[in-house]
């Protein structure tokens, strides 16, 4: 069934009888030619694109709880796509593209929302840097604007313009930055991939790899049994060591969990993303109205999907010095996710070094804004055996040949990227 | 999370850094680049029991070897890096 207004008026005639699930619960059904691992946004688009630009017939992706559930519903929805560094900068654009035309493309409202991303800056040495962010992004056709104090305070005049320590003196805006709804991502791409024939197959835990005698992946063993397939594509940031490591690899990437955080419904408030820039705090507004906000991984490896309470502390301290009326608000929940931290804070999207087995791994923070490009590009490796042009530098071999993307410039500590 | 130090007792973990999965161990300098890139870039990232260096900088300043099951949180062990295998 196609979505539109005219589908919703019949089906308004009919007592909205005609409504059915957006996607078909698949049972596994091999040999396939491609299997995903991971039923998250990266895994649903991998098989979308797979399906509609490379026409692959028979591809499967299996989750092993349900689709969305980890990280996907985790994260806190932001869409932007201004790095610095060549070969992000790239990407991330590619990702903004792929948003902009998503919902037309899925049929599916995706609640893209670009309402603008606002990095503040505080000093000059910081001005500088994101003048030399803004100017690398414009280079390379991405909007960027060093906008000044006067404009921040039109923009949001309730932020804490004249703190002593931290003085806010502008900010480098995104405006087709902003934000999406997380799940209908999920669903959208959910949906799009079903009806092109991709099999979903949830509760299906991969426990082993089958390989061929020369050493080729040939299949997995999952909780519902083996299932044969030609090529087999890893995107299960969170968990990407454990599933290497029964493939027997190991990979450049910690698991840190990563908390965020939503208050009680407010009337519109923000204009749309604002980042604090002395200290580690970004918000948005939800269209329900609550203030998502987030900061600091925990620091430590971690594989427990809940955090501790020092970077609570540390999440709101940064709220009240960034915004001091969020004190007036009521922090409703909180949630962690486990990230991928790779070891220079960007992604990889390779094969790895067995035959038959590609990786999409090493999201950091980066994951969710990065979900159709990663699904587009990872697709594309899938299909033709070669790197997609604007993810060509992400490579599993780049910390061994010195061509790192440190976007941070922290070096191999991932907790600290 | 409390982390037993071994010399101060145990004492809040935001007294301590974090520096990591202990048990990479610094190749001998003529053991070769991919003796190296696997000691600087390459992790187990065990779902369980790791053991990992921390440092007690506003305590006793000595760096501590903690196992720790990185699903529980759950500290087994604390001792001093010095003269201690990870």
């Amino acid at each position: 069934m196609r979505y539109s207004i005219f589908a919703l008026a019949r089906g308004a005639l009919t007592k909205h009888r005609h409504w059915h699930p957006a996607w078909r619960d698949a049972a596994p059904n091999g040999p396939y030619d491609v299997i995903i691992v991971g039923g998250g946004g990266h895994g649903l688009a991998t098989a979308y694109y797979l399906a509609k630009i490379h026409g692959v017939k028979k591809v499967a992706v299996l989750e092993r709880g349900w689709i969305g559930g980890g990280n996907a519903g985790r994260n806190t929805t932001i869409i932007r796509s201004n790095y610095g560094l060549d070969g992000n900068t790239q990407f991330y654009e590619w990702s903004m593209k792929l948003w902009e035309g998503l919902e037309q493309d899925l049929n599916y409202n995706a609640m893209v929302s670009q309402r603008g991303v606002l990095n503040l800056y505080h000093g000059d040495a910081q001005r500088d840097a994101y003048a030399r962010r803004g100017n690398a992004m414009r280079l390379h056709g991405v909007d960027a604007e060093l906008v000044d104090r006067d404009a921040v305070r039109s923009m949001a005049p309730f932020l804490n313009f004249d703190a002593a320590r931290f003085p806010i003196q502008g900010g480098l805006l995104q405006r087709r930055g902003g934000t999406a709804r997380h799940d209908a991502v999920v669903w959208g791409y959910a949906r799009a991939a079903s009806n092109l024939g991709v099999d979903i197959v949830q509760n299906c835990e991969v426990t082993g790899f089958v390989r061929s005698p020369e050493g080729r992946m040939i299949g997995v063993e999952t909780t519902r049994g083996k299932i044969m397939g030609g090529k087999i594509g890893m995107a299960v940031a969170g968990h990407s060591s454990q599933v290497a490591e029964m493939a027997g690899l190991r990979l450049p990437i910690e698991s840190h969990v990563l908390q965020a955080f939503v208050t009680e419904a407010l009337k519109p408030l923000l204009p749309g993303v604002i980042t604090f820039g002395a200290g580690h705090f970004y918000v948005s507004q939800s269209d329900k109205g609550g203030l998502v906000f987030g900061g600091d991984i925990d620091g430590y490896n971690s594989y427990a999907q809940r955090g501790n309470l020092p970077v609570v502390e540390d999440v709101c301290e940064g709220g009240m010095a960034l915004m001091p009326m969020i004190g007036r608000v009521r922090m409703l929940r909180s949630w962690g996710g486990i990230m991928d931290m790779s070891m220079d804070g960007s992604p990889i999207i390779d094969r790895s070094p067995i035959d038959g087995l590609y990786l999409n791994a090493g999201w950091c923070y980066g994951g969710f804004k990065a979900t159709p490009a990663s699904g587009w590009c990872f697709a594309h490796l899938l299909a033709r055996d070669e790197p997609h042009p604007v993810a060509a530098s992400f490579r599993l071999d780049r910390f061994a040949t010195g061509r790192v993307i440190d976007e941070k410039g922290q070096g191999a500590q991932p907790n600290l990227h | 999370m409390r982390i037993p130090c071994p010399y101060c007792g145990e004492r809040d973990g935001a007294e301590f850094t974090y520096c990591g999965d202990a048990s990479p161990v610094r190749p001998a300098a003529d053991a070769g680049e991919a003796a190296f890139v696997d000691y600087v870039y390459m992790r187990s990232n065990p779902a369980g029991e790791i053991s990992e260096h921390w440092y007690h900088g506003q305590g006793c300043r000595n760096w501590l070897i903690v196992k720790r099951n990185t699903r529980t949180h759950v500290i087994s062990a604390a001792m001093l890096a010095k003269g201690s295998a990870p």
